[in-house]
């Protein structure tokens, strides 16, 4: 079974809970951890199944119910929110037609806040899985968009 | 024969504005010329400037080019790679000035940012040439770990992330804890909202944070390191992960490194959005698999920290710091800096300031120095109002403090912090009130819970000023809010809630004003919170284009095309500024206080 490859990876030791959750939820494509993979985990690092969940609910990155394809994060830390993240977060409300925290319906998009990315530089900024969009408008918002759309 | 080197600022910033396509154009533009032999291009950390990205440097001359389209890439090499002519119109200022003499690298002085933005992050053999891990050789084969700590205390290094601890007597603590077992932590989970010198120094030169982390290991008496980064960034993991593998090929990681019998081993642990985590007895709950909260101290990490055993644990930049005292020696680190602050620091400039990005400077230089020589100022046409200096856990400093030294006391005095080196500028068009508020919310959320002062308290200094912004404060809710500030204060477990309030205290302390003008004229005088603040219309202005009423989602603006002027009933507007932002003849004003 593929997610107990990923499991047997790591080492058996507690101090790799976060490491494996991260690769199991990074490993769904819709972006979250099942109920399974806590019970997984747990046997696998010899834990209290609690324990895990525990740690799951305590992190903002981990998700428990499905999310979508491409997790978008705007930033809404001061500067970015100095440099109008606000109507960013507007504009991508409507550009998706959903709420922060909502999965489109065609399962592409989970929208997102987070705290700063560190790219204050370039405000307002925000992640898409893993690559970071700075300098944005309204505009360039939809341009990105439209790519990952095009790419499914 | 190579007659040019091209620096492409890779780091996240200049990444996002595109500066990976312009690395490909420059390739492909070098080799259609046939000068590929000739021009070599490095990908290299951030250089500072983010705001102007993507930048890139052309040595030998030190040509700095800003905002570079791959479109760019054919011009600069035929009118500058080969004709020697640089591009004008790409260049940060007229003239071609050398780095140095432009005004925001003249006032720095890089010691910890020495590599970034020169050197291939990527490739252990160009930190090796830059005079990379001589320190560690020197402290393993000359020196012993007393000499080392002893040389740390000298030299007067105090903790880069946030609260200035003094790094040597951090190790001696630790050395001299019971215990043949002990770790190395470095914290690299920078969270400070408009921080990000520990992301540009992973990113741009990993192996600095990995030596100082060795020759810590060295003087404590440890075998192991953790190195704990937060997830939201994914290039500093991936160039870290790089870097411990290069070092542990080269031998500089691993069983007795240089033959002194000394080993030392890292791995990387990946945090998973948790600000707290970035204070210390939570990090290692979080390394040791756990939910990341903290714990009361004492035992304090030295004596009981990751699995209990003694723990050194230092930031990124507090690391990057410890090859250059070990090779130039503490005399030379004390010489720069302050009485009791030594050394430089590396501040993230953000907000309403011109040249926003990553600076060094000497500890002491003045808050006016860094702000309006090094930062440029605030763009043209607006007024500076203050200075948000160390995060969540710092304060607004006003205008009539822009000459204080920029050293661990002068901050504390004034009622901000160090912190780990955000500083945000705010023009007049920001609330004080507004600015507090989102501070405040930030911690409030990012409190883990577990005791109550922060998570109860933060929660009821945010409603109250809720209240003031909604215009519903009463000036009790002042004397209230400070109350509460002060308890919050004392009675936290963490330094998260220890420091929460300082956004609140010190912007009632410089800028009461403000949230007197909230409470007693139900008037936003910056003209942010939206129930404080109406919209007029002035009938001299107004052409009666009928741009505004099309705009207002709400039919507060009424009138006839071609017969001007419109009005608008205060009634049934929301605030929203939609009319100000549709009329094209600026007859729209938006004004502090409310019109019912």
């Amino acid at each position: 079974m593929e997610k107990l490859e990923i499991v047997r990876r790591f080492p058996r030791k507690r101090d790799q809970l976060l490491a494996i959750l991260h690769e199991l939820q990074r490993a769904n494509p819709r972006n979250y951890l099942t109920g399974e993979d806590l019970r997984l985990v747990a046997e696998y690092l010899d834990l209290p199944l609690s324990a895990v969940h525990d740690a799951v609910t305590f992190y903002s990155m981990f998700s428990l119910v499905p999310r979508g394809k491409h997790i978008i994060r705007l930033c809404d830390s001061p500067p970015c929110h100095l440099a109008g993240a606000w109507s960013l977060l507007s504009a991508l409300k409507e550009e998706l037609g959903i709420d922060v925290g909502q999965t489109t319906e065609d399962g592409l998009f989970t929208l997102e806040l987070t705290s700063c990315l560190g790219v204050c530089g370039v405000a307002p900024a925000m992640m898409i899985d893993d690559e970071v969009y700075g300098n944005l408008t309204p505009e360039r918002l939809k341009e990105i968009l439209a790519r990952y759309r095009e790419e499914g | 024969m190579r007659r040019l080197e091209v620096l492409v600022c890779s780091g996240t910033a200049c990444l996002s504005s595109g500066s990976e396509a312009v690395k490909r154009a420059l390739l492909e533009a070098i080799s259609a010329h046939g000068i590929a032999d000739e021009v070599r291009i490095v990908e290299t950390g951030c250089m500072g400037p983010c705001e102007l990205g993507p930048v890139m440097l052309v040595y030998p001359e030190g040509t700095f080019y800003v905002k570079v389209k791959p479109e760019d890439a054919e011009e600069i090499v035929v009118e500058h790679f080969l004709k020697g002519r640089p591009v004008q119109r790409l260049l940060w200022a007229e003239g071609a000035p050398a780095p140095r003499e432009i005004p925001f690298f003249a006032r720095q002085k890089k010691v910890v940012l020495a590599n970034c933005g020169i050197i291939d992050p990527e490739e252990i053999e160009e930190y090796i040439a830059a005079g990379g891990y001589a320190a560690l050789g020197k402290a393993l084969t000359e020196m012993s770990p007393d000499e080392v700590i002893e040389e740390i205390k000298r030299s007067g290094l105090r903790g880069r992330g946030g609260a200035g601890f003094p790094t040597g007597v951090k190790w001696e603590l630790v050395r001299k804890a019971p215990g043949s077992e002990k770790y190395v932590i470095c914290n690299a989970d920078e969270g400070d909202p408009g921080a990000f010198m520990d992301r540009a120094i992973l990113e741009g030169d990993p192996h600095a944070v990995l030596e100082g982390m060795a020759i810590a290991a060295y003087a404590v008496g440890a075998k192991r390191g953790y190195i704990y980064v937060r997830a939201e960034y994914p290039l500093a993991i991936q160039r870290l992960k790089r870097a411990i593998s290069q070092a542990r090929e080269y031998g500089l990681l691993g069983d007795d490194i240089f033959e002194s019998g000394f080993s030392f081993d890292v791995e990387l642990r990946m945090g998973a959005g948790a600000f707290v985590c970035g204070e210390e007895t939570a990090l290692i709950a979080s390394i040791e698999g756990r939910r990341g909260e903290p714990r009361p101290r004492p035992p304090y990490p030295a004596q009981s920290g990751l699995w209990g055993k003694p723990t050194l644990i230092n930031n990124v930049e507090t690391f990057a710091n410890v090859r250059h005292i070990i090779l130039k020696g503490a005399d030379w680190f004390s010489s720069l800096g302050t009485q009791t602050s030594k050394g430089t620091k590396v501040f993230a400039l953000a907000g309403q300031v011109r040249n926003t990005g990553l600076v060094e400077v000497p500890m002491g230089i003045t808050l006016r120095e860094l702000i309006f020589e090094v930062g440029g100022g605030v763009p043209k046409g607006q007024k500076f109002k203050a200075v948000q200096i160390g995060g969540p856990s710092g304060g607004c400093l006003p205008e009539e403090l822009l000459d204080v030294p920029v050293d661990y006391e002068s901050l504390r005095e004034h009622g901000a912090i160090m912190g780990s080196g955000g500083v945000i500028v705010l023009d007049d068009s920001a609330c004080m009130v507004n600015v507090a508020k989102f501070f405040l919310q930030f911690t409030a959320d990012e409190s883990c819970g577990k005791c109550t002062p922060c998570r109860v308290g933060t929660q009821m200094m945010l409603e109250i000023l809720n209240r003031i912004t909604e215009g519903e404060g009463t000036e009790e809710d002042l004397a209230r809010l400070e109350e509460l500030a002060q308890l919050v204060k004392s009675a936290s477990l963490c330094g998260l809630g220890q420091t929460a309030p300082n956004p609140v205290l010190s912007t009632l302390r410089y800028f009461r004003d403000e949230y007197l003008a909230h409470i007693r004229d139900k008037a936003c005088p910056a003209g942010v919170c939206p129930a404080l603040i109406h919209y007029e219309i002035d009938p001299e202005l107004c052409r009666g284009c009928d741009a505004c009423r099309r705009a207002c989602p709400t039919g507060a603006i009424q009138g006839t095309p071609g017969k001007p002027p419109y009005t608008l009933d205060q009634s049934r507007c929301i605030r929203c500024g939609a009319c100000l932002a549709a009329c094209p003849f600026g007859a729209i004003a938006r004004l502090p206080g409310r019109k019912e």
